[in-house]
């Protein structure tokens, strides 16, 4: 594998890595027969997003922030967007439009508050960031030690690499109407599926009529959520596969829903899996969060994602006139 | 075999109730016949100890489709069948009184000496069952019973690298440090994962591993280390 070369005066200095910062593409794909996991953004619209709004491709590397707190100090001009959980934005202490390009010069300091609704923020930096890929992607999986600078979320002092110094002479934001909404209540559409008939009716009925709350054991891998004990009637399985989304019970009758960083092979039962448009959802709430589940046909679940594909593709970003900052 | 739909883009295949070496040769069979099948429309395959998850690209076909194509590549094909050799991967093993904290309970617990618990635990091709947990663990099954063992009630914290490991009837090359409860008799100098080696791994799932008994001298010399196991 060469190592790129890359100019050092196109750098992004991390002043403060904030709660959690992690470099993500869209995610490692095909590794999972050498036990890799996926890793990729958490809310994988406003990645792309963020992406397009400083004219990349949607899935070039970009920074994602858990709760907030984030800062950088740009050493040559660019163009940023932050898109994601609300939180305030700072350019050299100014406030920033979040979801519409920011004009960075050379020495702004860039500084993220702290999220008020939902927890995961992602920075784009247009032409992305200059990192070699470890089985196929940057994407940061700290449990693995794989991607990112070096298998670990940023840390202080960090010097993020860019491809460019180059902008896009535009400015764009993405209308209000076509932003998500980082509720903190959500229903997440599941598609019953694996040991789906070893939950009995009476069970299946508890877990889709019942509200959960999401308990303090939330993170990347999973979401343990906490309501009243759904029961299996098998206590475990040969250990198989686990697909994004996938809901599994233990003992404890408390389901936790898996996320990207989830281990590729369990023995849990599972009732189902969680279509993925909602799984973004989950993956903004925190500790409180509340949900509820509701079952899908696998059919229902295509078209859900093929209407969702069009309007996002379909939907256009509108040019906005900046004045560059003296 | 039965096809489970698994989420919006994956299908889980159910090959068998329990483990075989016949079920583990089925699966690699159908696997790599299911990927040149799929091509672009496979994302990702996990093959495991009776089942296969399949993950495909929603965007480019659907779950009746890739049905087809399962049962299609679970056919058995006269090229794979003659094509499949057995992989024998032999694994180097220091069973030094450094590396083996729970050999004496094993052997113990079998009513057996030390030295006929490393040999039982050499006799027998493994089949790698299963890949997971961390970057490169490698479950391998089944050990004979005799040395069969249960976990630690207590998992440790740090397992070092390399270590060599016996749960229930199943044994593992721990790739990197971690938490684990397996039961350590030995320590491997062979890196399990690499991750700017290629491949990665020197086994892939399907393959049969066996251990040979090395002593202190040739552990070093091949790169073994001592490192995580005074602490333990």
């Amino acid at each position: 594998m060469a190592g790129r070369t890359y100019n050092m005066t196109h750098v992004m200095h991390v002043l403060n890595p904030g709660i959690l910062t992690l470099i993500q593409d869209a995610g490692r794909f095909g590794q999972h027969g050498i036990g890799l996991t996926t890793g990729g953004p958490m809310d994988p619209l406003a990645f792309k997003w963020a992406n397009r709004l400083v004219g990349n491709d949607e899935n070039t590397a970009l920074l994602e922030n858990t709760i907030g707190g984030l800062k950088l100090k740009s050493t040559c001009q660019t163009q940023i967007a932050v898109t994601g959980a609300t939180v305030t934005i700072k350019v050299n202490g100014i406030s920033q439009p979040q979801w519409q390009t920011i004009n960075i010069n050379a020495h702004d300091e860039i500084e993220l508050g702290y999220a008020s609704e939902g927890c995961r923020i992602y920075l784009a930096v247009s032409g992305g960031f200059n990192i070699n890929k470890q089985f196929n992607s940057v994407s940061t999986v700290v449990r693995e030690g794989i991607g990112g600078l070096n298998g670990k979320g940023l840390q202080a002092n960090d010097k993020l690499p860019l491809v460019s110094d180059s902008r896009v002479t535009r400015c764009y934001v993405l209308p209000l109407s076509a932003r998500p909404v980082y509720a903190n209540k959500v229903t997440l559409r599941l598609i019953p599926g694996y040991q789906q008939a070893h939950f009995s009716r009476h069970q299946q009925r508890m877990f889709f009529y019942h509200e959960f709350t999401v308990s303090d054991l939330c993170d990347r891998m999973g979401y343990r959520l906490s309501g009243p004990k759904v029961t299996c009637d098998i206590e475990g399985i040969l250990s198989e596969g686990i697909c994004l989304g996938a809901v599994q019970i233990p003992k404890d009758g408390q389901p936790i829903v898996l996320m990207n960083d989830r281990q590729t092979i369990g023995g849990y039962p599972k009732i189902g899996s969680v279509l993925s448009l909602d799984l973004a959802k989950l993956a903004q709430l925190t500790a409180g969060g509340r949900v509820t589940f509701e079952p899908i046909t696998i059919d229902h679940a295509h078209n859900e994602l093929a209407l969702a594909h069009y309007k996002y593709s379909r939907q256009t970003l509108v040019s906005v006139a900046t004045e560059d900052a003296p | 075999m039965n096809i489970h739909v698994a989420g919006e883009n994956a299908l889980m295949v159910y090959f068998a109730d329990n483990v075989s070496d016949q079920t583990s040769l089925r699966i690699q069979q159908t696997a790599s016949v299911l990927s040149q099948y799929m091509g672009k429309e496979l994302i990702d395959l996990v093959p495991s100890y009776a089942s296969m998850l399949v993950v495909f690209d929603a965007f480019k076909t659907d779950h009746l489709h890739v049905r087809k194509l399962i049962r299609d590549a679970a056919q058995p094909h006269q090229e794979s069948q003659t094509q499949q050799q057995e992989n024998i991967v032999r694994l180097p093993v220091y069973y030094g009184p450094q590396t083996s904290p729970d050999l004496a309970k094993i052997a113990q617990h079998a009513g057996l000496t030390n030295e006929q618990v490393i040999e039982i635990h050499q006799q027998t091709h493994y089949r790698v069952y299963a890949i997971g947990f961390a970057p490169g663990f490698a479950y391998l099954g089944e050990t004979d019973e005799r040395i069969a063992m249960a976990r630690l009630s207590t998992p440790r914290k740090k397992v070092p690298k390399g270590a060599v490991a016996i749960a229930d009837r199943q044994t593992a090359v721990y790739p990197s440090v971690s938490p684990g409860g397996w039961n350590l008799i030995g320590c491997c100098p062979t890196p399990m994962f690499d991750a700017n080696a290629s491949p990665s791994m020197p086994v892939k799932a399907g393959d049969a591993v066996q251990f040979y008994a090395i002593d202190e001298s040739e552990f070093i010399s091949l790169g073994g280390s001592f490192d995580g196991w005074q602490d333990l």
